[in-house]
């Protein structure tokens, strides 16, 4: 088996990779559509649990397919593929931050100029500017903008919660194609396992703390922010989404104890921020980015999906080039 | 303009100006108190920003768009050839005088459409407001609806879309967008105006947290 992997050519082995995804995706789907044929009450508590999982089930329909397309027309048109899904966004995140009229220009600015600029300098290849942009130049360039606008009622608020948009949605989400052009020698072609790697260790986090919090029952670490995190079982969700990267290092151009280092990082930071960004849906008194009737907006919730990986891929990104010498 | 080439022309700024406006606001319907149906209807809807009208427009679905026409304020979209076309040509536009003149009764232009069988989206508030809550509602609707008895009228309330272009902008900025639909209100018997025009302000206004 290991050495039939070994013989096929990188584009085939990512082609595996695809028919595994889509495979178990189909799988799925087929159960789930069959176990609502089962259902007919309604107002079901597991009638409810269904239509959420089915939630879920459609956005990993969409972003594998996403992410397909992205493979099979190259980096350019994955790259862009991912500015749309960061234009979208922060789309969301700005209709649930109330702005002021003295915003509309920092607006413009983020979306048309900053969002465009970022992901040109991730095709590029620029990787020391697009670590650097956003944080240090558009950092001091949005006040800037905002300040001419002659408004200074509530300004840092309003500020902070643009910058925290850009930072999450555009920065976040920008070094995932970004480590798809990341150039590792003996590693060409090869670039979608680190992606892959990185996605699928830190969703795997994401579930296993799931299931865990609700085995062990223990009190929530920040009750006021989360009900379900607690740090027993987030200790125990990253520990084993990282031995599970380990597993996988033959993927990726890591050895097993630097795929489980790897790993371990993203896990952190990927469950840490998918925390603060609950916290931040407090603070909005929200329970989700997008659920219909809550938000009044009708947003589609897609913040909700990719916020772990907003906070895992620049971490992620910087570790790999720094620890490697990229 | 050619004759033969301009609906193809309309049809293709159309076509542009939907996507546009899904990706920048979405423009999502929520039907609450009705299905979207192809009945003889008035649609009466909170107004913000001239913007309001490309929104409902955009928002119902495209059988209904075709028979549905919204009313445009005469003086602002007829000030350039540009406007005009688009407001003639693709959105099949009512147009509205604003500022009385003389005689003519600014309503006609809309009891014709309704004789004619379309249905039509209205402001009643006459003007843009930039207040949290609508201004009260004008008697337009209160004539139509005792000229129409036969019309559904269909509350709506458009959210955020101040956002998108406050007074004075020109570059859109994305927000996301929402029509709720309510439910429809009918003339009561014998009901004053004063009375009624406040319980369809109050329909108008009961949607915006729902």
């Amino acid at each position: 088996m290991n050495t039939f992997l070994r013989n096929l050519s990188p584009s085939q082995q990512v082609g595996l990779l695809f028919v595994l995804v889509f495979g178990i995706l189909t799988a799925i789907s087929v159960a789930a559509f069959v176990m609502s044929l089962k259902d007919t009450h309604e107002d079901d508590l597991h009638t409810q649990k269904l239509k959420e999982f089915n939630g879920v089930l459609r956005t990993s329909w969409l972003m594998s397919t996403v992410f397909w397309i992205g493979w099979t027309l190259g980096e350019t048109v994955a790259t862009v593929l991912f500015g749309l899904v960061a234009f979208f966004a922060l789309r969301e995140f700005i209709t649930l931050s109330p702005t002021r009229q003295g915003d509309h220009r920092s607006l413009v600015l983020a979306f048309f100029v900053v969002l465009p600029v970022q992901f040109a300098l991730v095709i590029t290849r620029r990787f020391d500017l697009v670590t650097v942009f956003i944080p240090v130049y558009v950092f001091l360039a949005i006040p800037v903008v905002s300040a001419l606008a002659d408004d200074p009622q509530r300004f840092l608020e309003r500020n902070a919660k643009l910058q925290w948009g850009i930072m999450v949605c555009v920065y976040g989400i920008s070094h995932v194609p970004a480590l798809m052009l990341l150039k590792f020698p003996n590693y060409e072609g090869k670039n979608a396992f680190l992606v892959f790697f990185l996605v699928f260790v830190v969703q795997s986090c994401m579930i296993v703390e799931y299931l865990v919090g609700r085995r062990l029952q223990r009190p929530p670490s920040a009750p006021n922010v989360s009900k379900s995190f607690n740090w027993t079982s987030w200790l125990i969700a990253v520990v084993a989404a990282s031995l599970l990267g380990g597993l996988l290092a033959g993927l990726t151009p890591f050895k097993p104890a630097q795929a489980v280092a790897m790993a371990f990082i993203a896990c952190v930071s990927g469950s840490l921020g998918h925390l603060v960004m609950k916290a931040l849906k407090r603070d909005r008194g929200i329970p989700n980015w997008g659920k219909r009737g809550v938000g009044v907006t009708g947003a589609s919730g897609l913040l909700d999906r990719v916020d772990a990986l907003c906070f895992g891929a620049p971490i992620f990104f910087h570790s790999v080039r720094w620890y490697f010498g990229l | 303009m050619n004759d033969k080439l301009s609906p193809l022309l309309a049809k293709l700024m159309g076509l542009f100006l939907l996507g546009l406006i899904r990706t920048l606001t979405g423009a999502q319907a929520r039907w609450q108190g009705c299905p979207p149906k192809a009945e003889q209807r008035i649609y009466f809807a909170n107004h913000q920003s001239h913007a309001d009208l490309v929104l409902m427009w955009a928002a119902l679905p495209e059988e209904l768009r075709s028979i549905t026409r919204p009313i445009a304020a005469k003086d602002y979209w007829t000030k350039t050839p540009f406007k005009k076309w688009i407001t003639t040509a693709v959105f099949n536009a009512i147009y509205v005088d604003r500022a009385k003149t003389g005689d003519q009764d600014p309503l006609e232009p809309l009891v014709e459409a309704l004789t004619h069988g379309d249905s039509i989206i209205l402001f009643p508030e006459g003007t843009r407001g930039n207040h949290e809550e609508p201004q009260k509602f004008k008697a337009g609707l209160y004539n139509l609806a005792l000229k129409f008895p036969g019309v559904v009228l269909v509350p709506a309330w458009i959210n955020n879309v101040q956002r998108v272009m406050p007074k004075g902008e020109v570059v859109p900025v994305p927000i996301l967008c929402s029509v709720t639909f309510g439910v429809p209100i009918a003339l009561g018997d014998g009901e004053d105006r004063g009375e009624f025009l406040a319980r369809a302000r109050q329909a108008v206004m009961d949607l915006r947290d729902s």
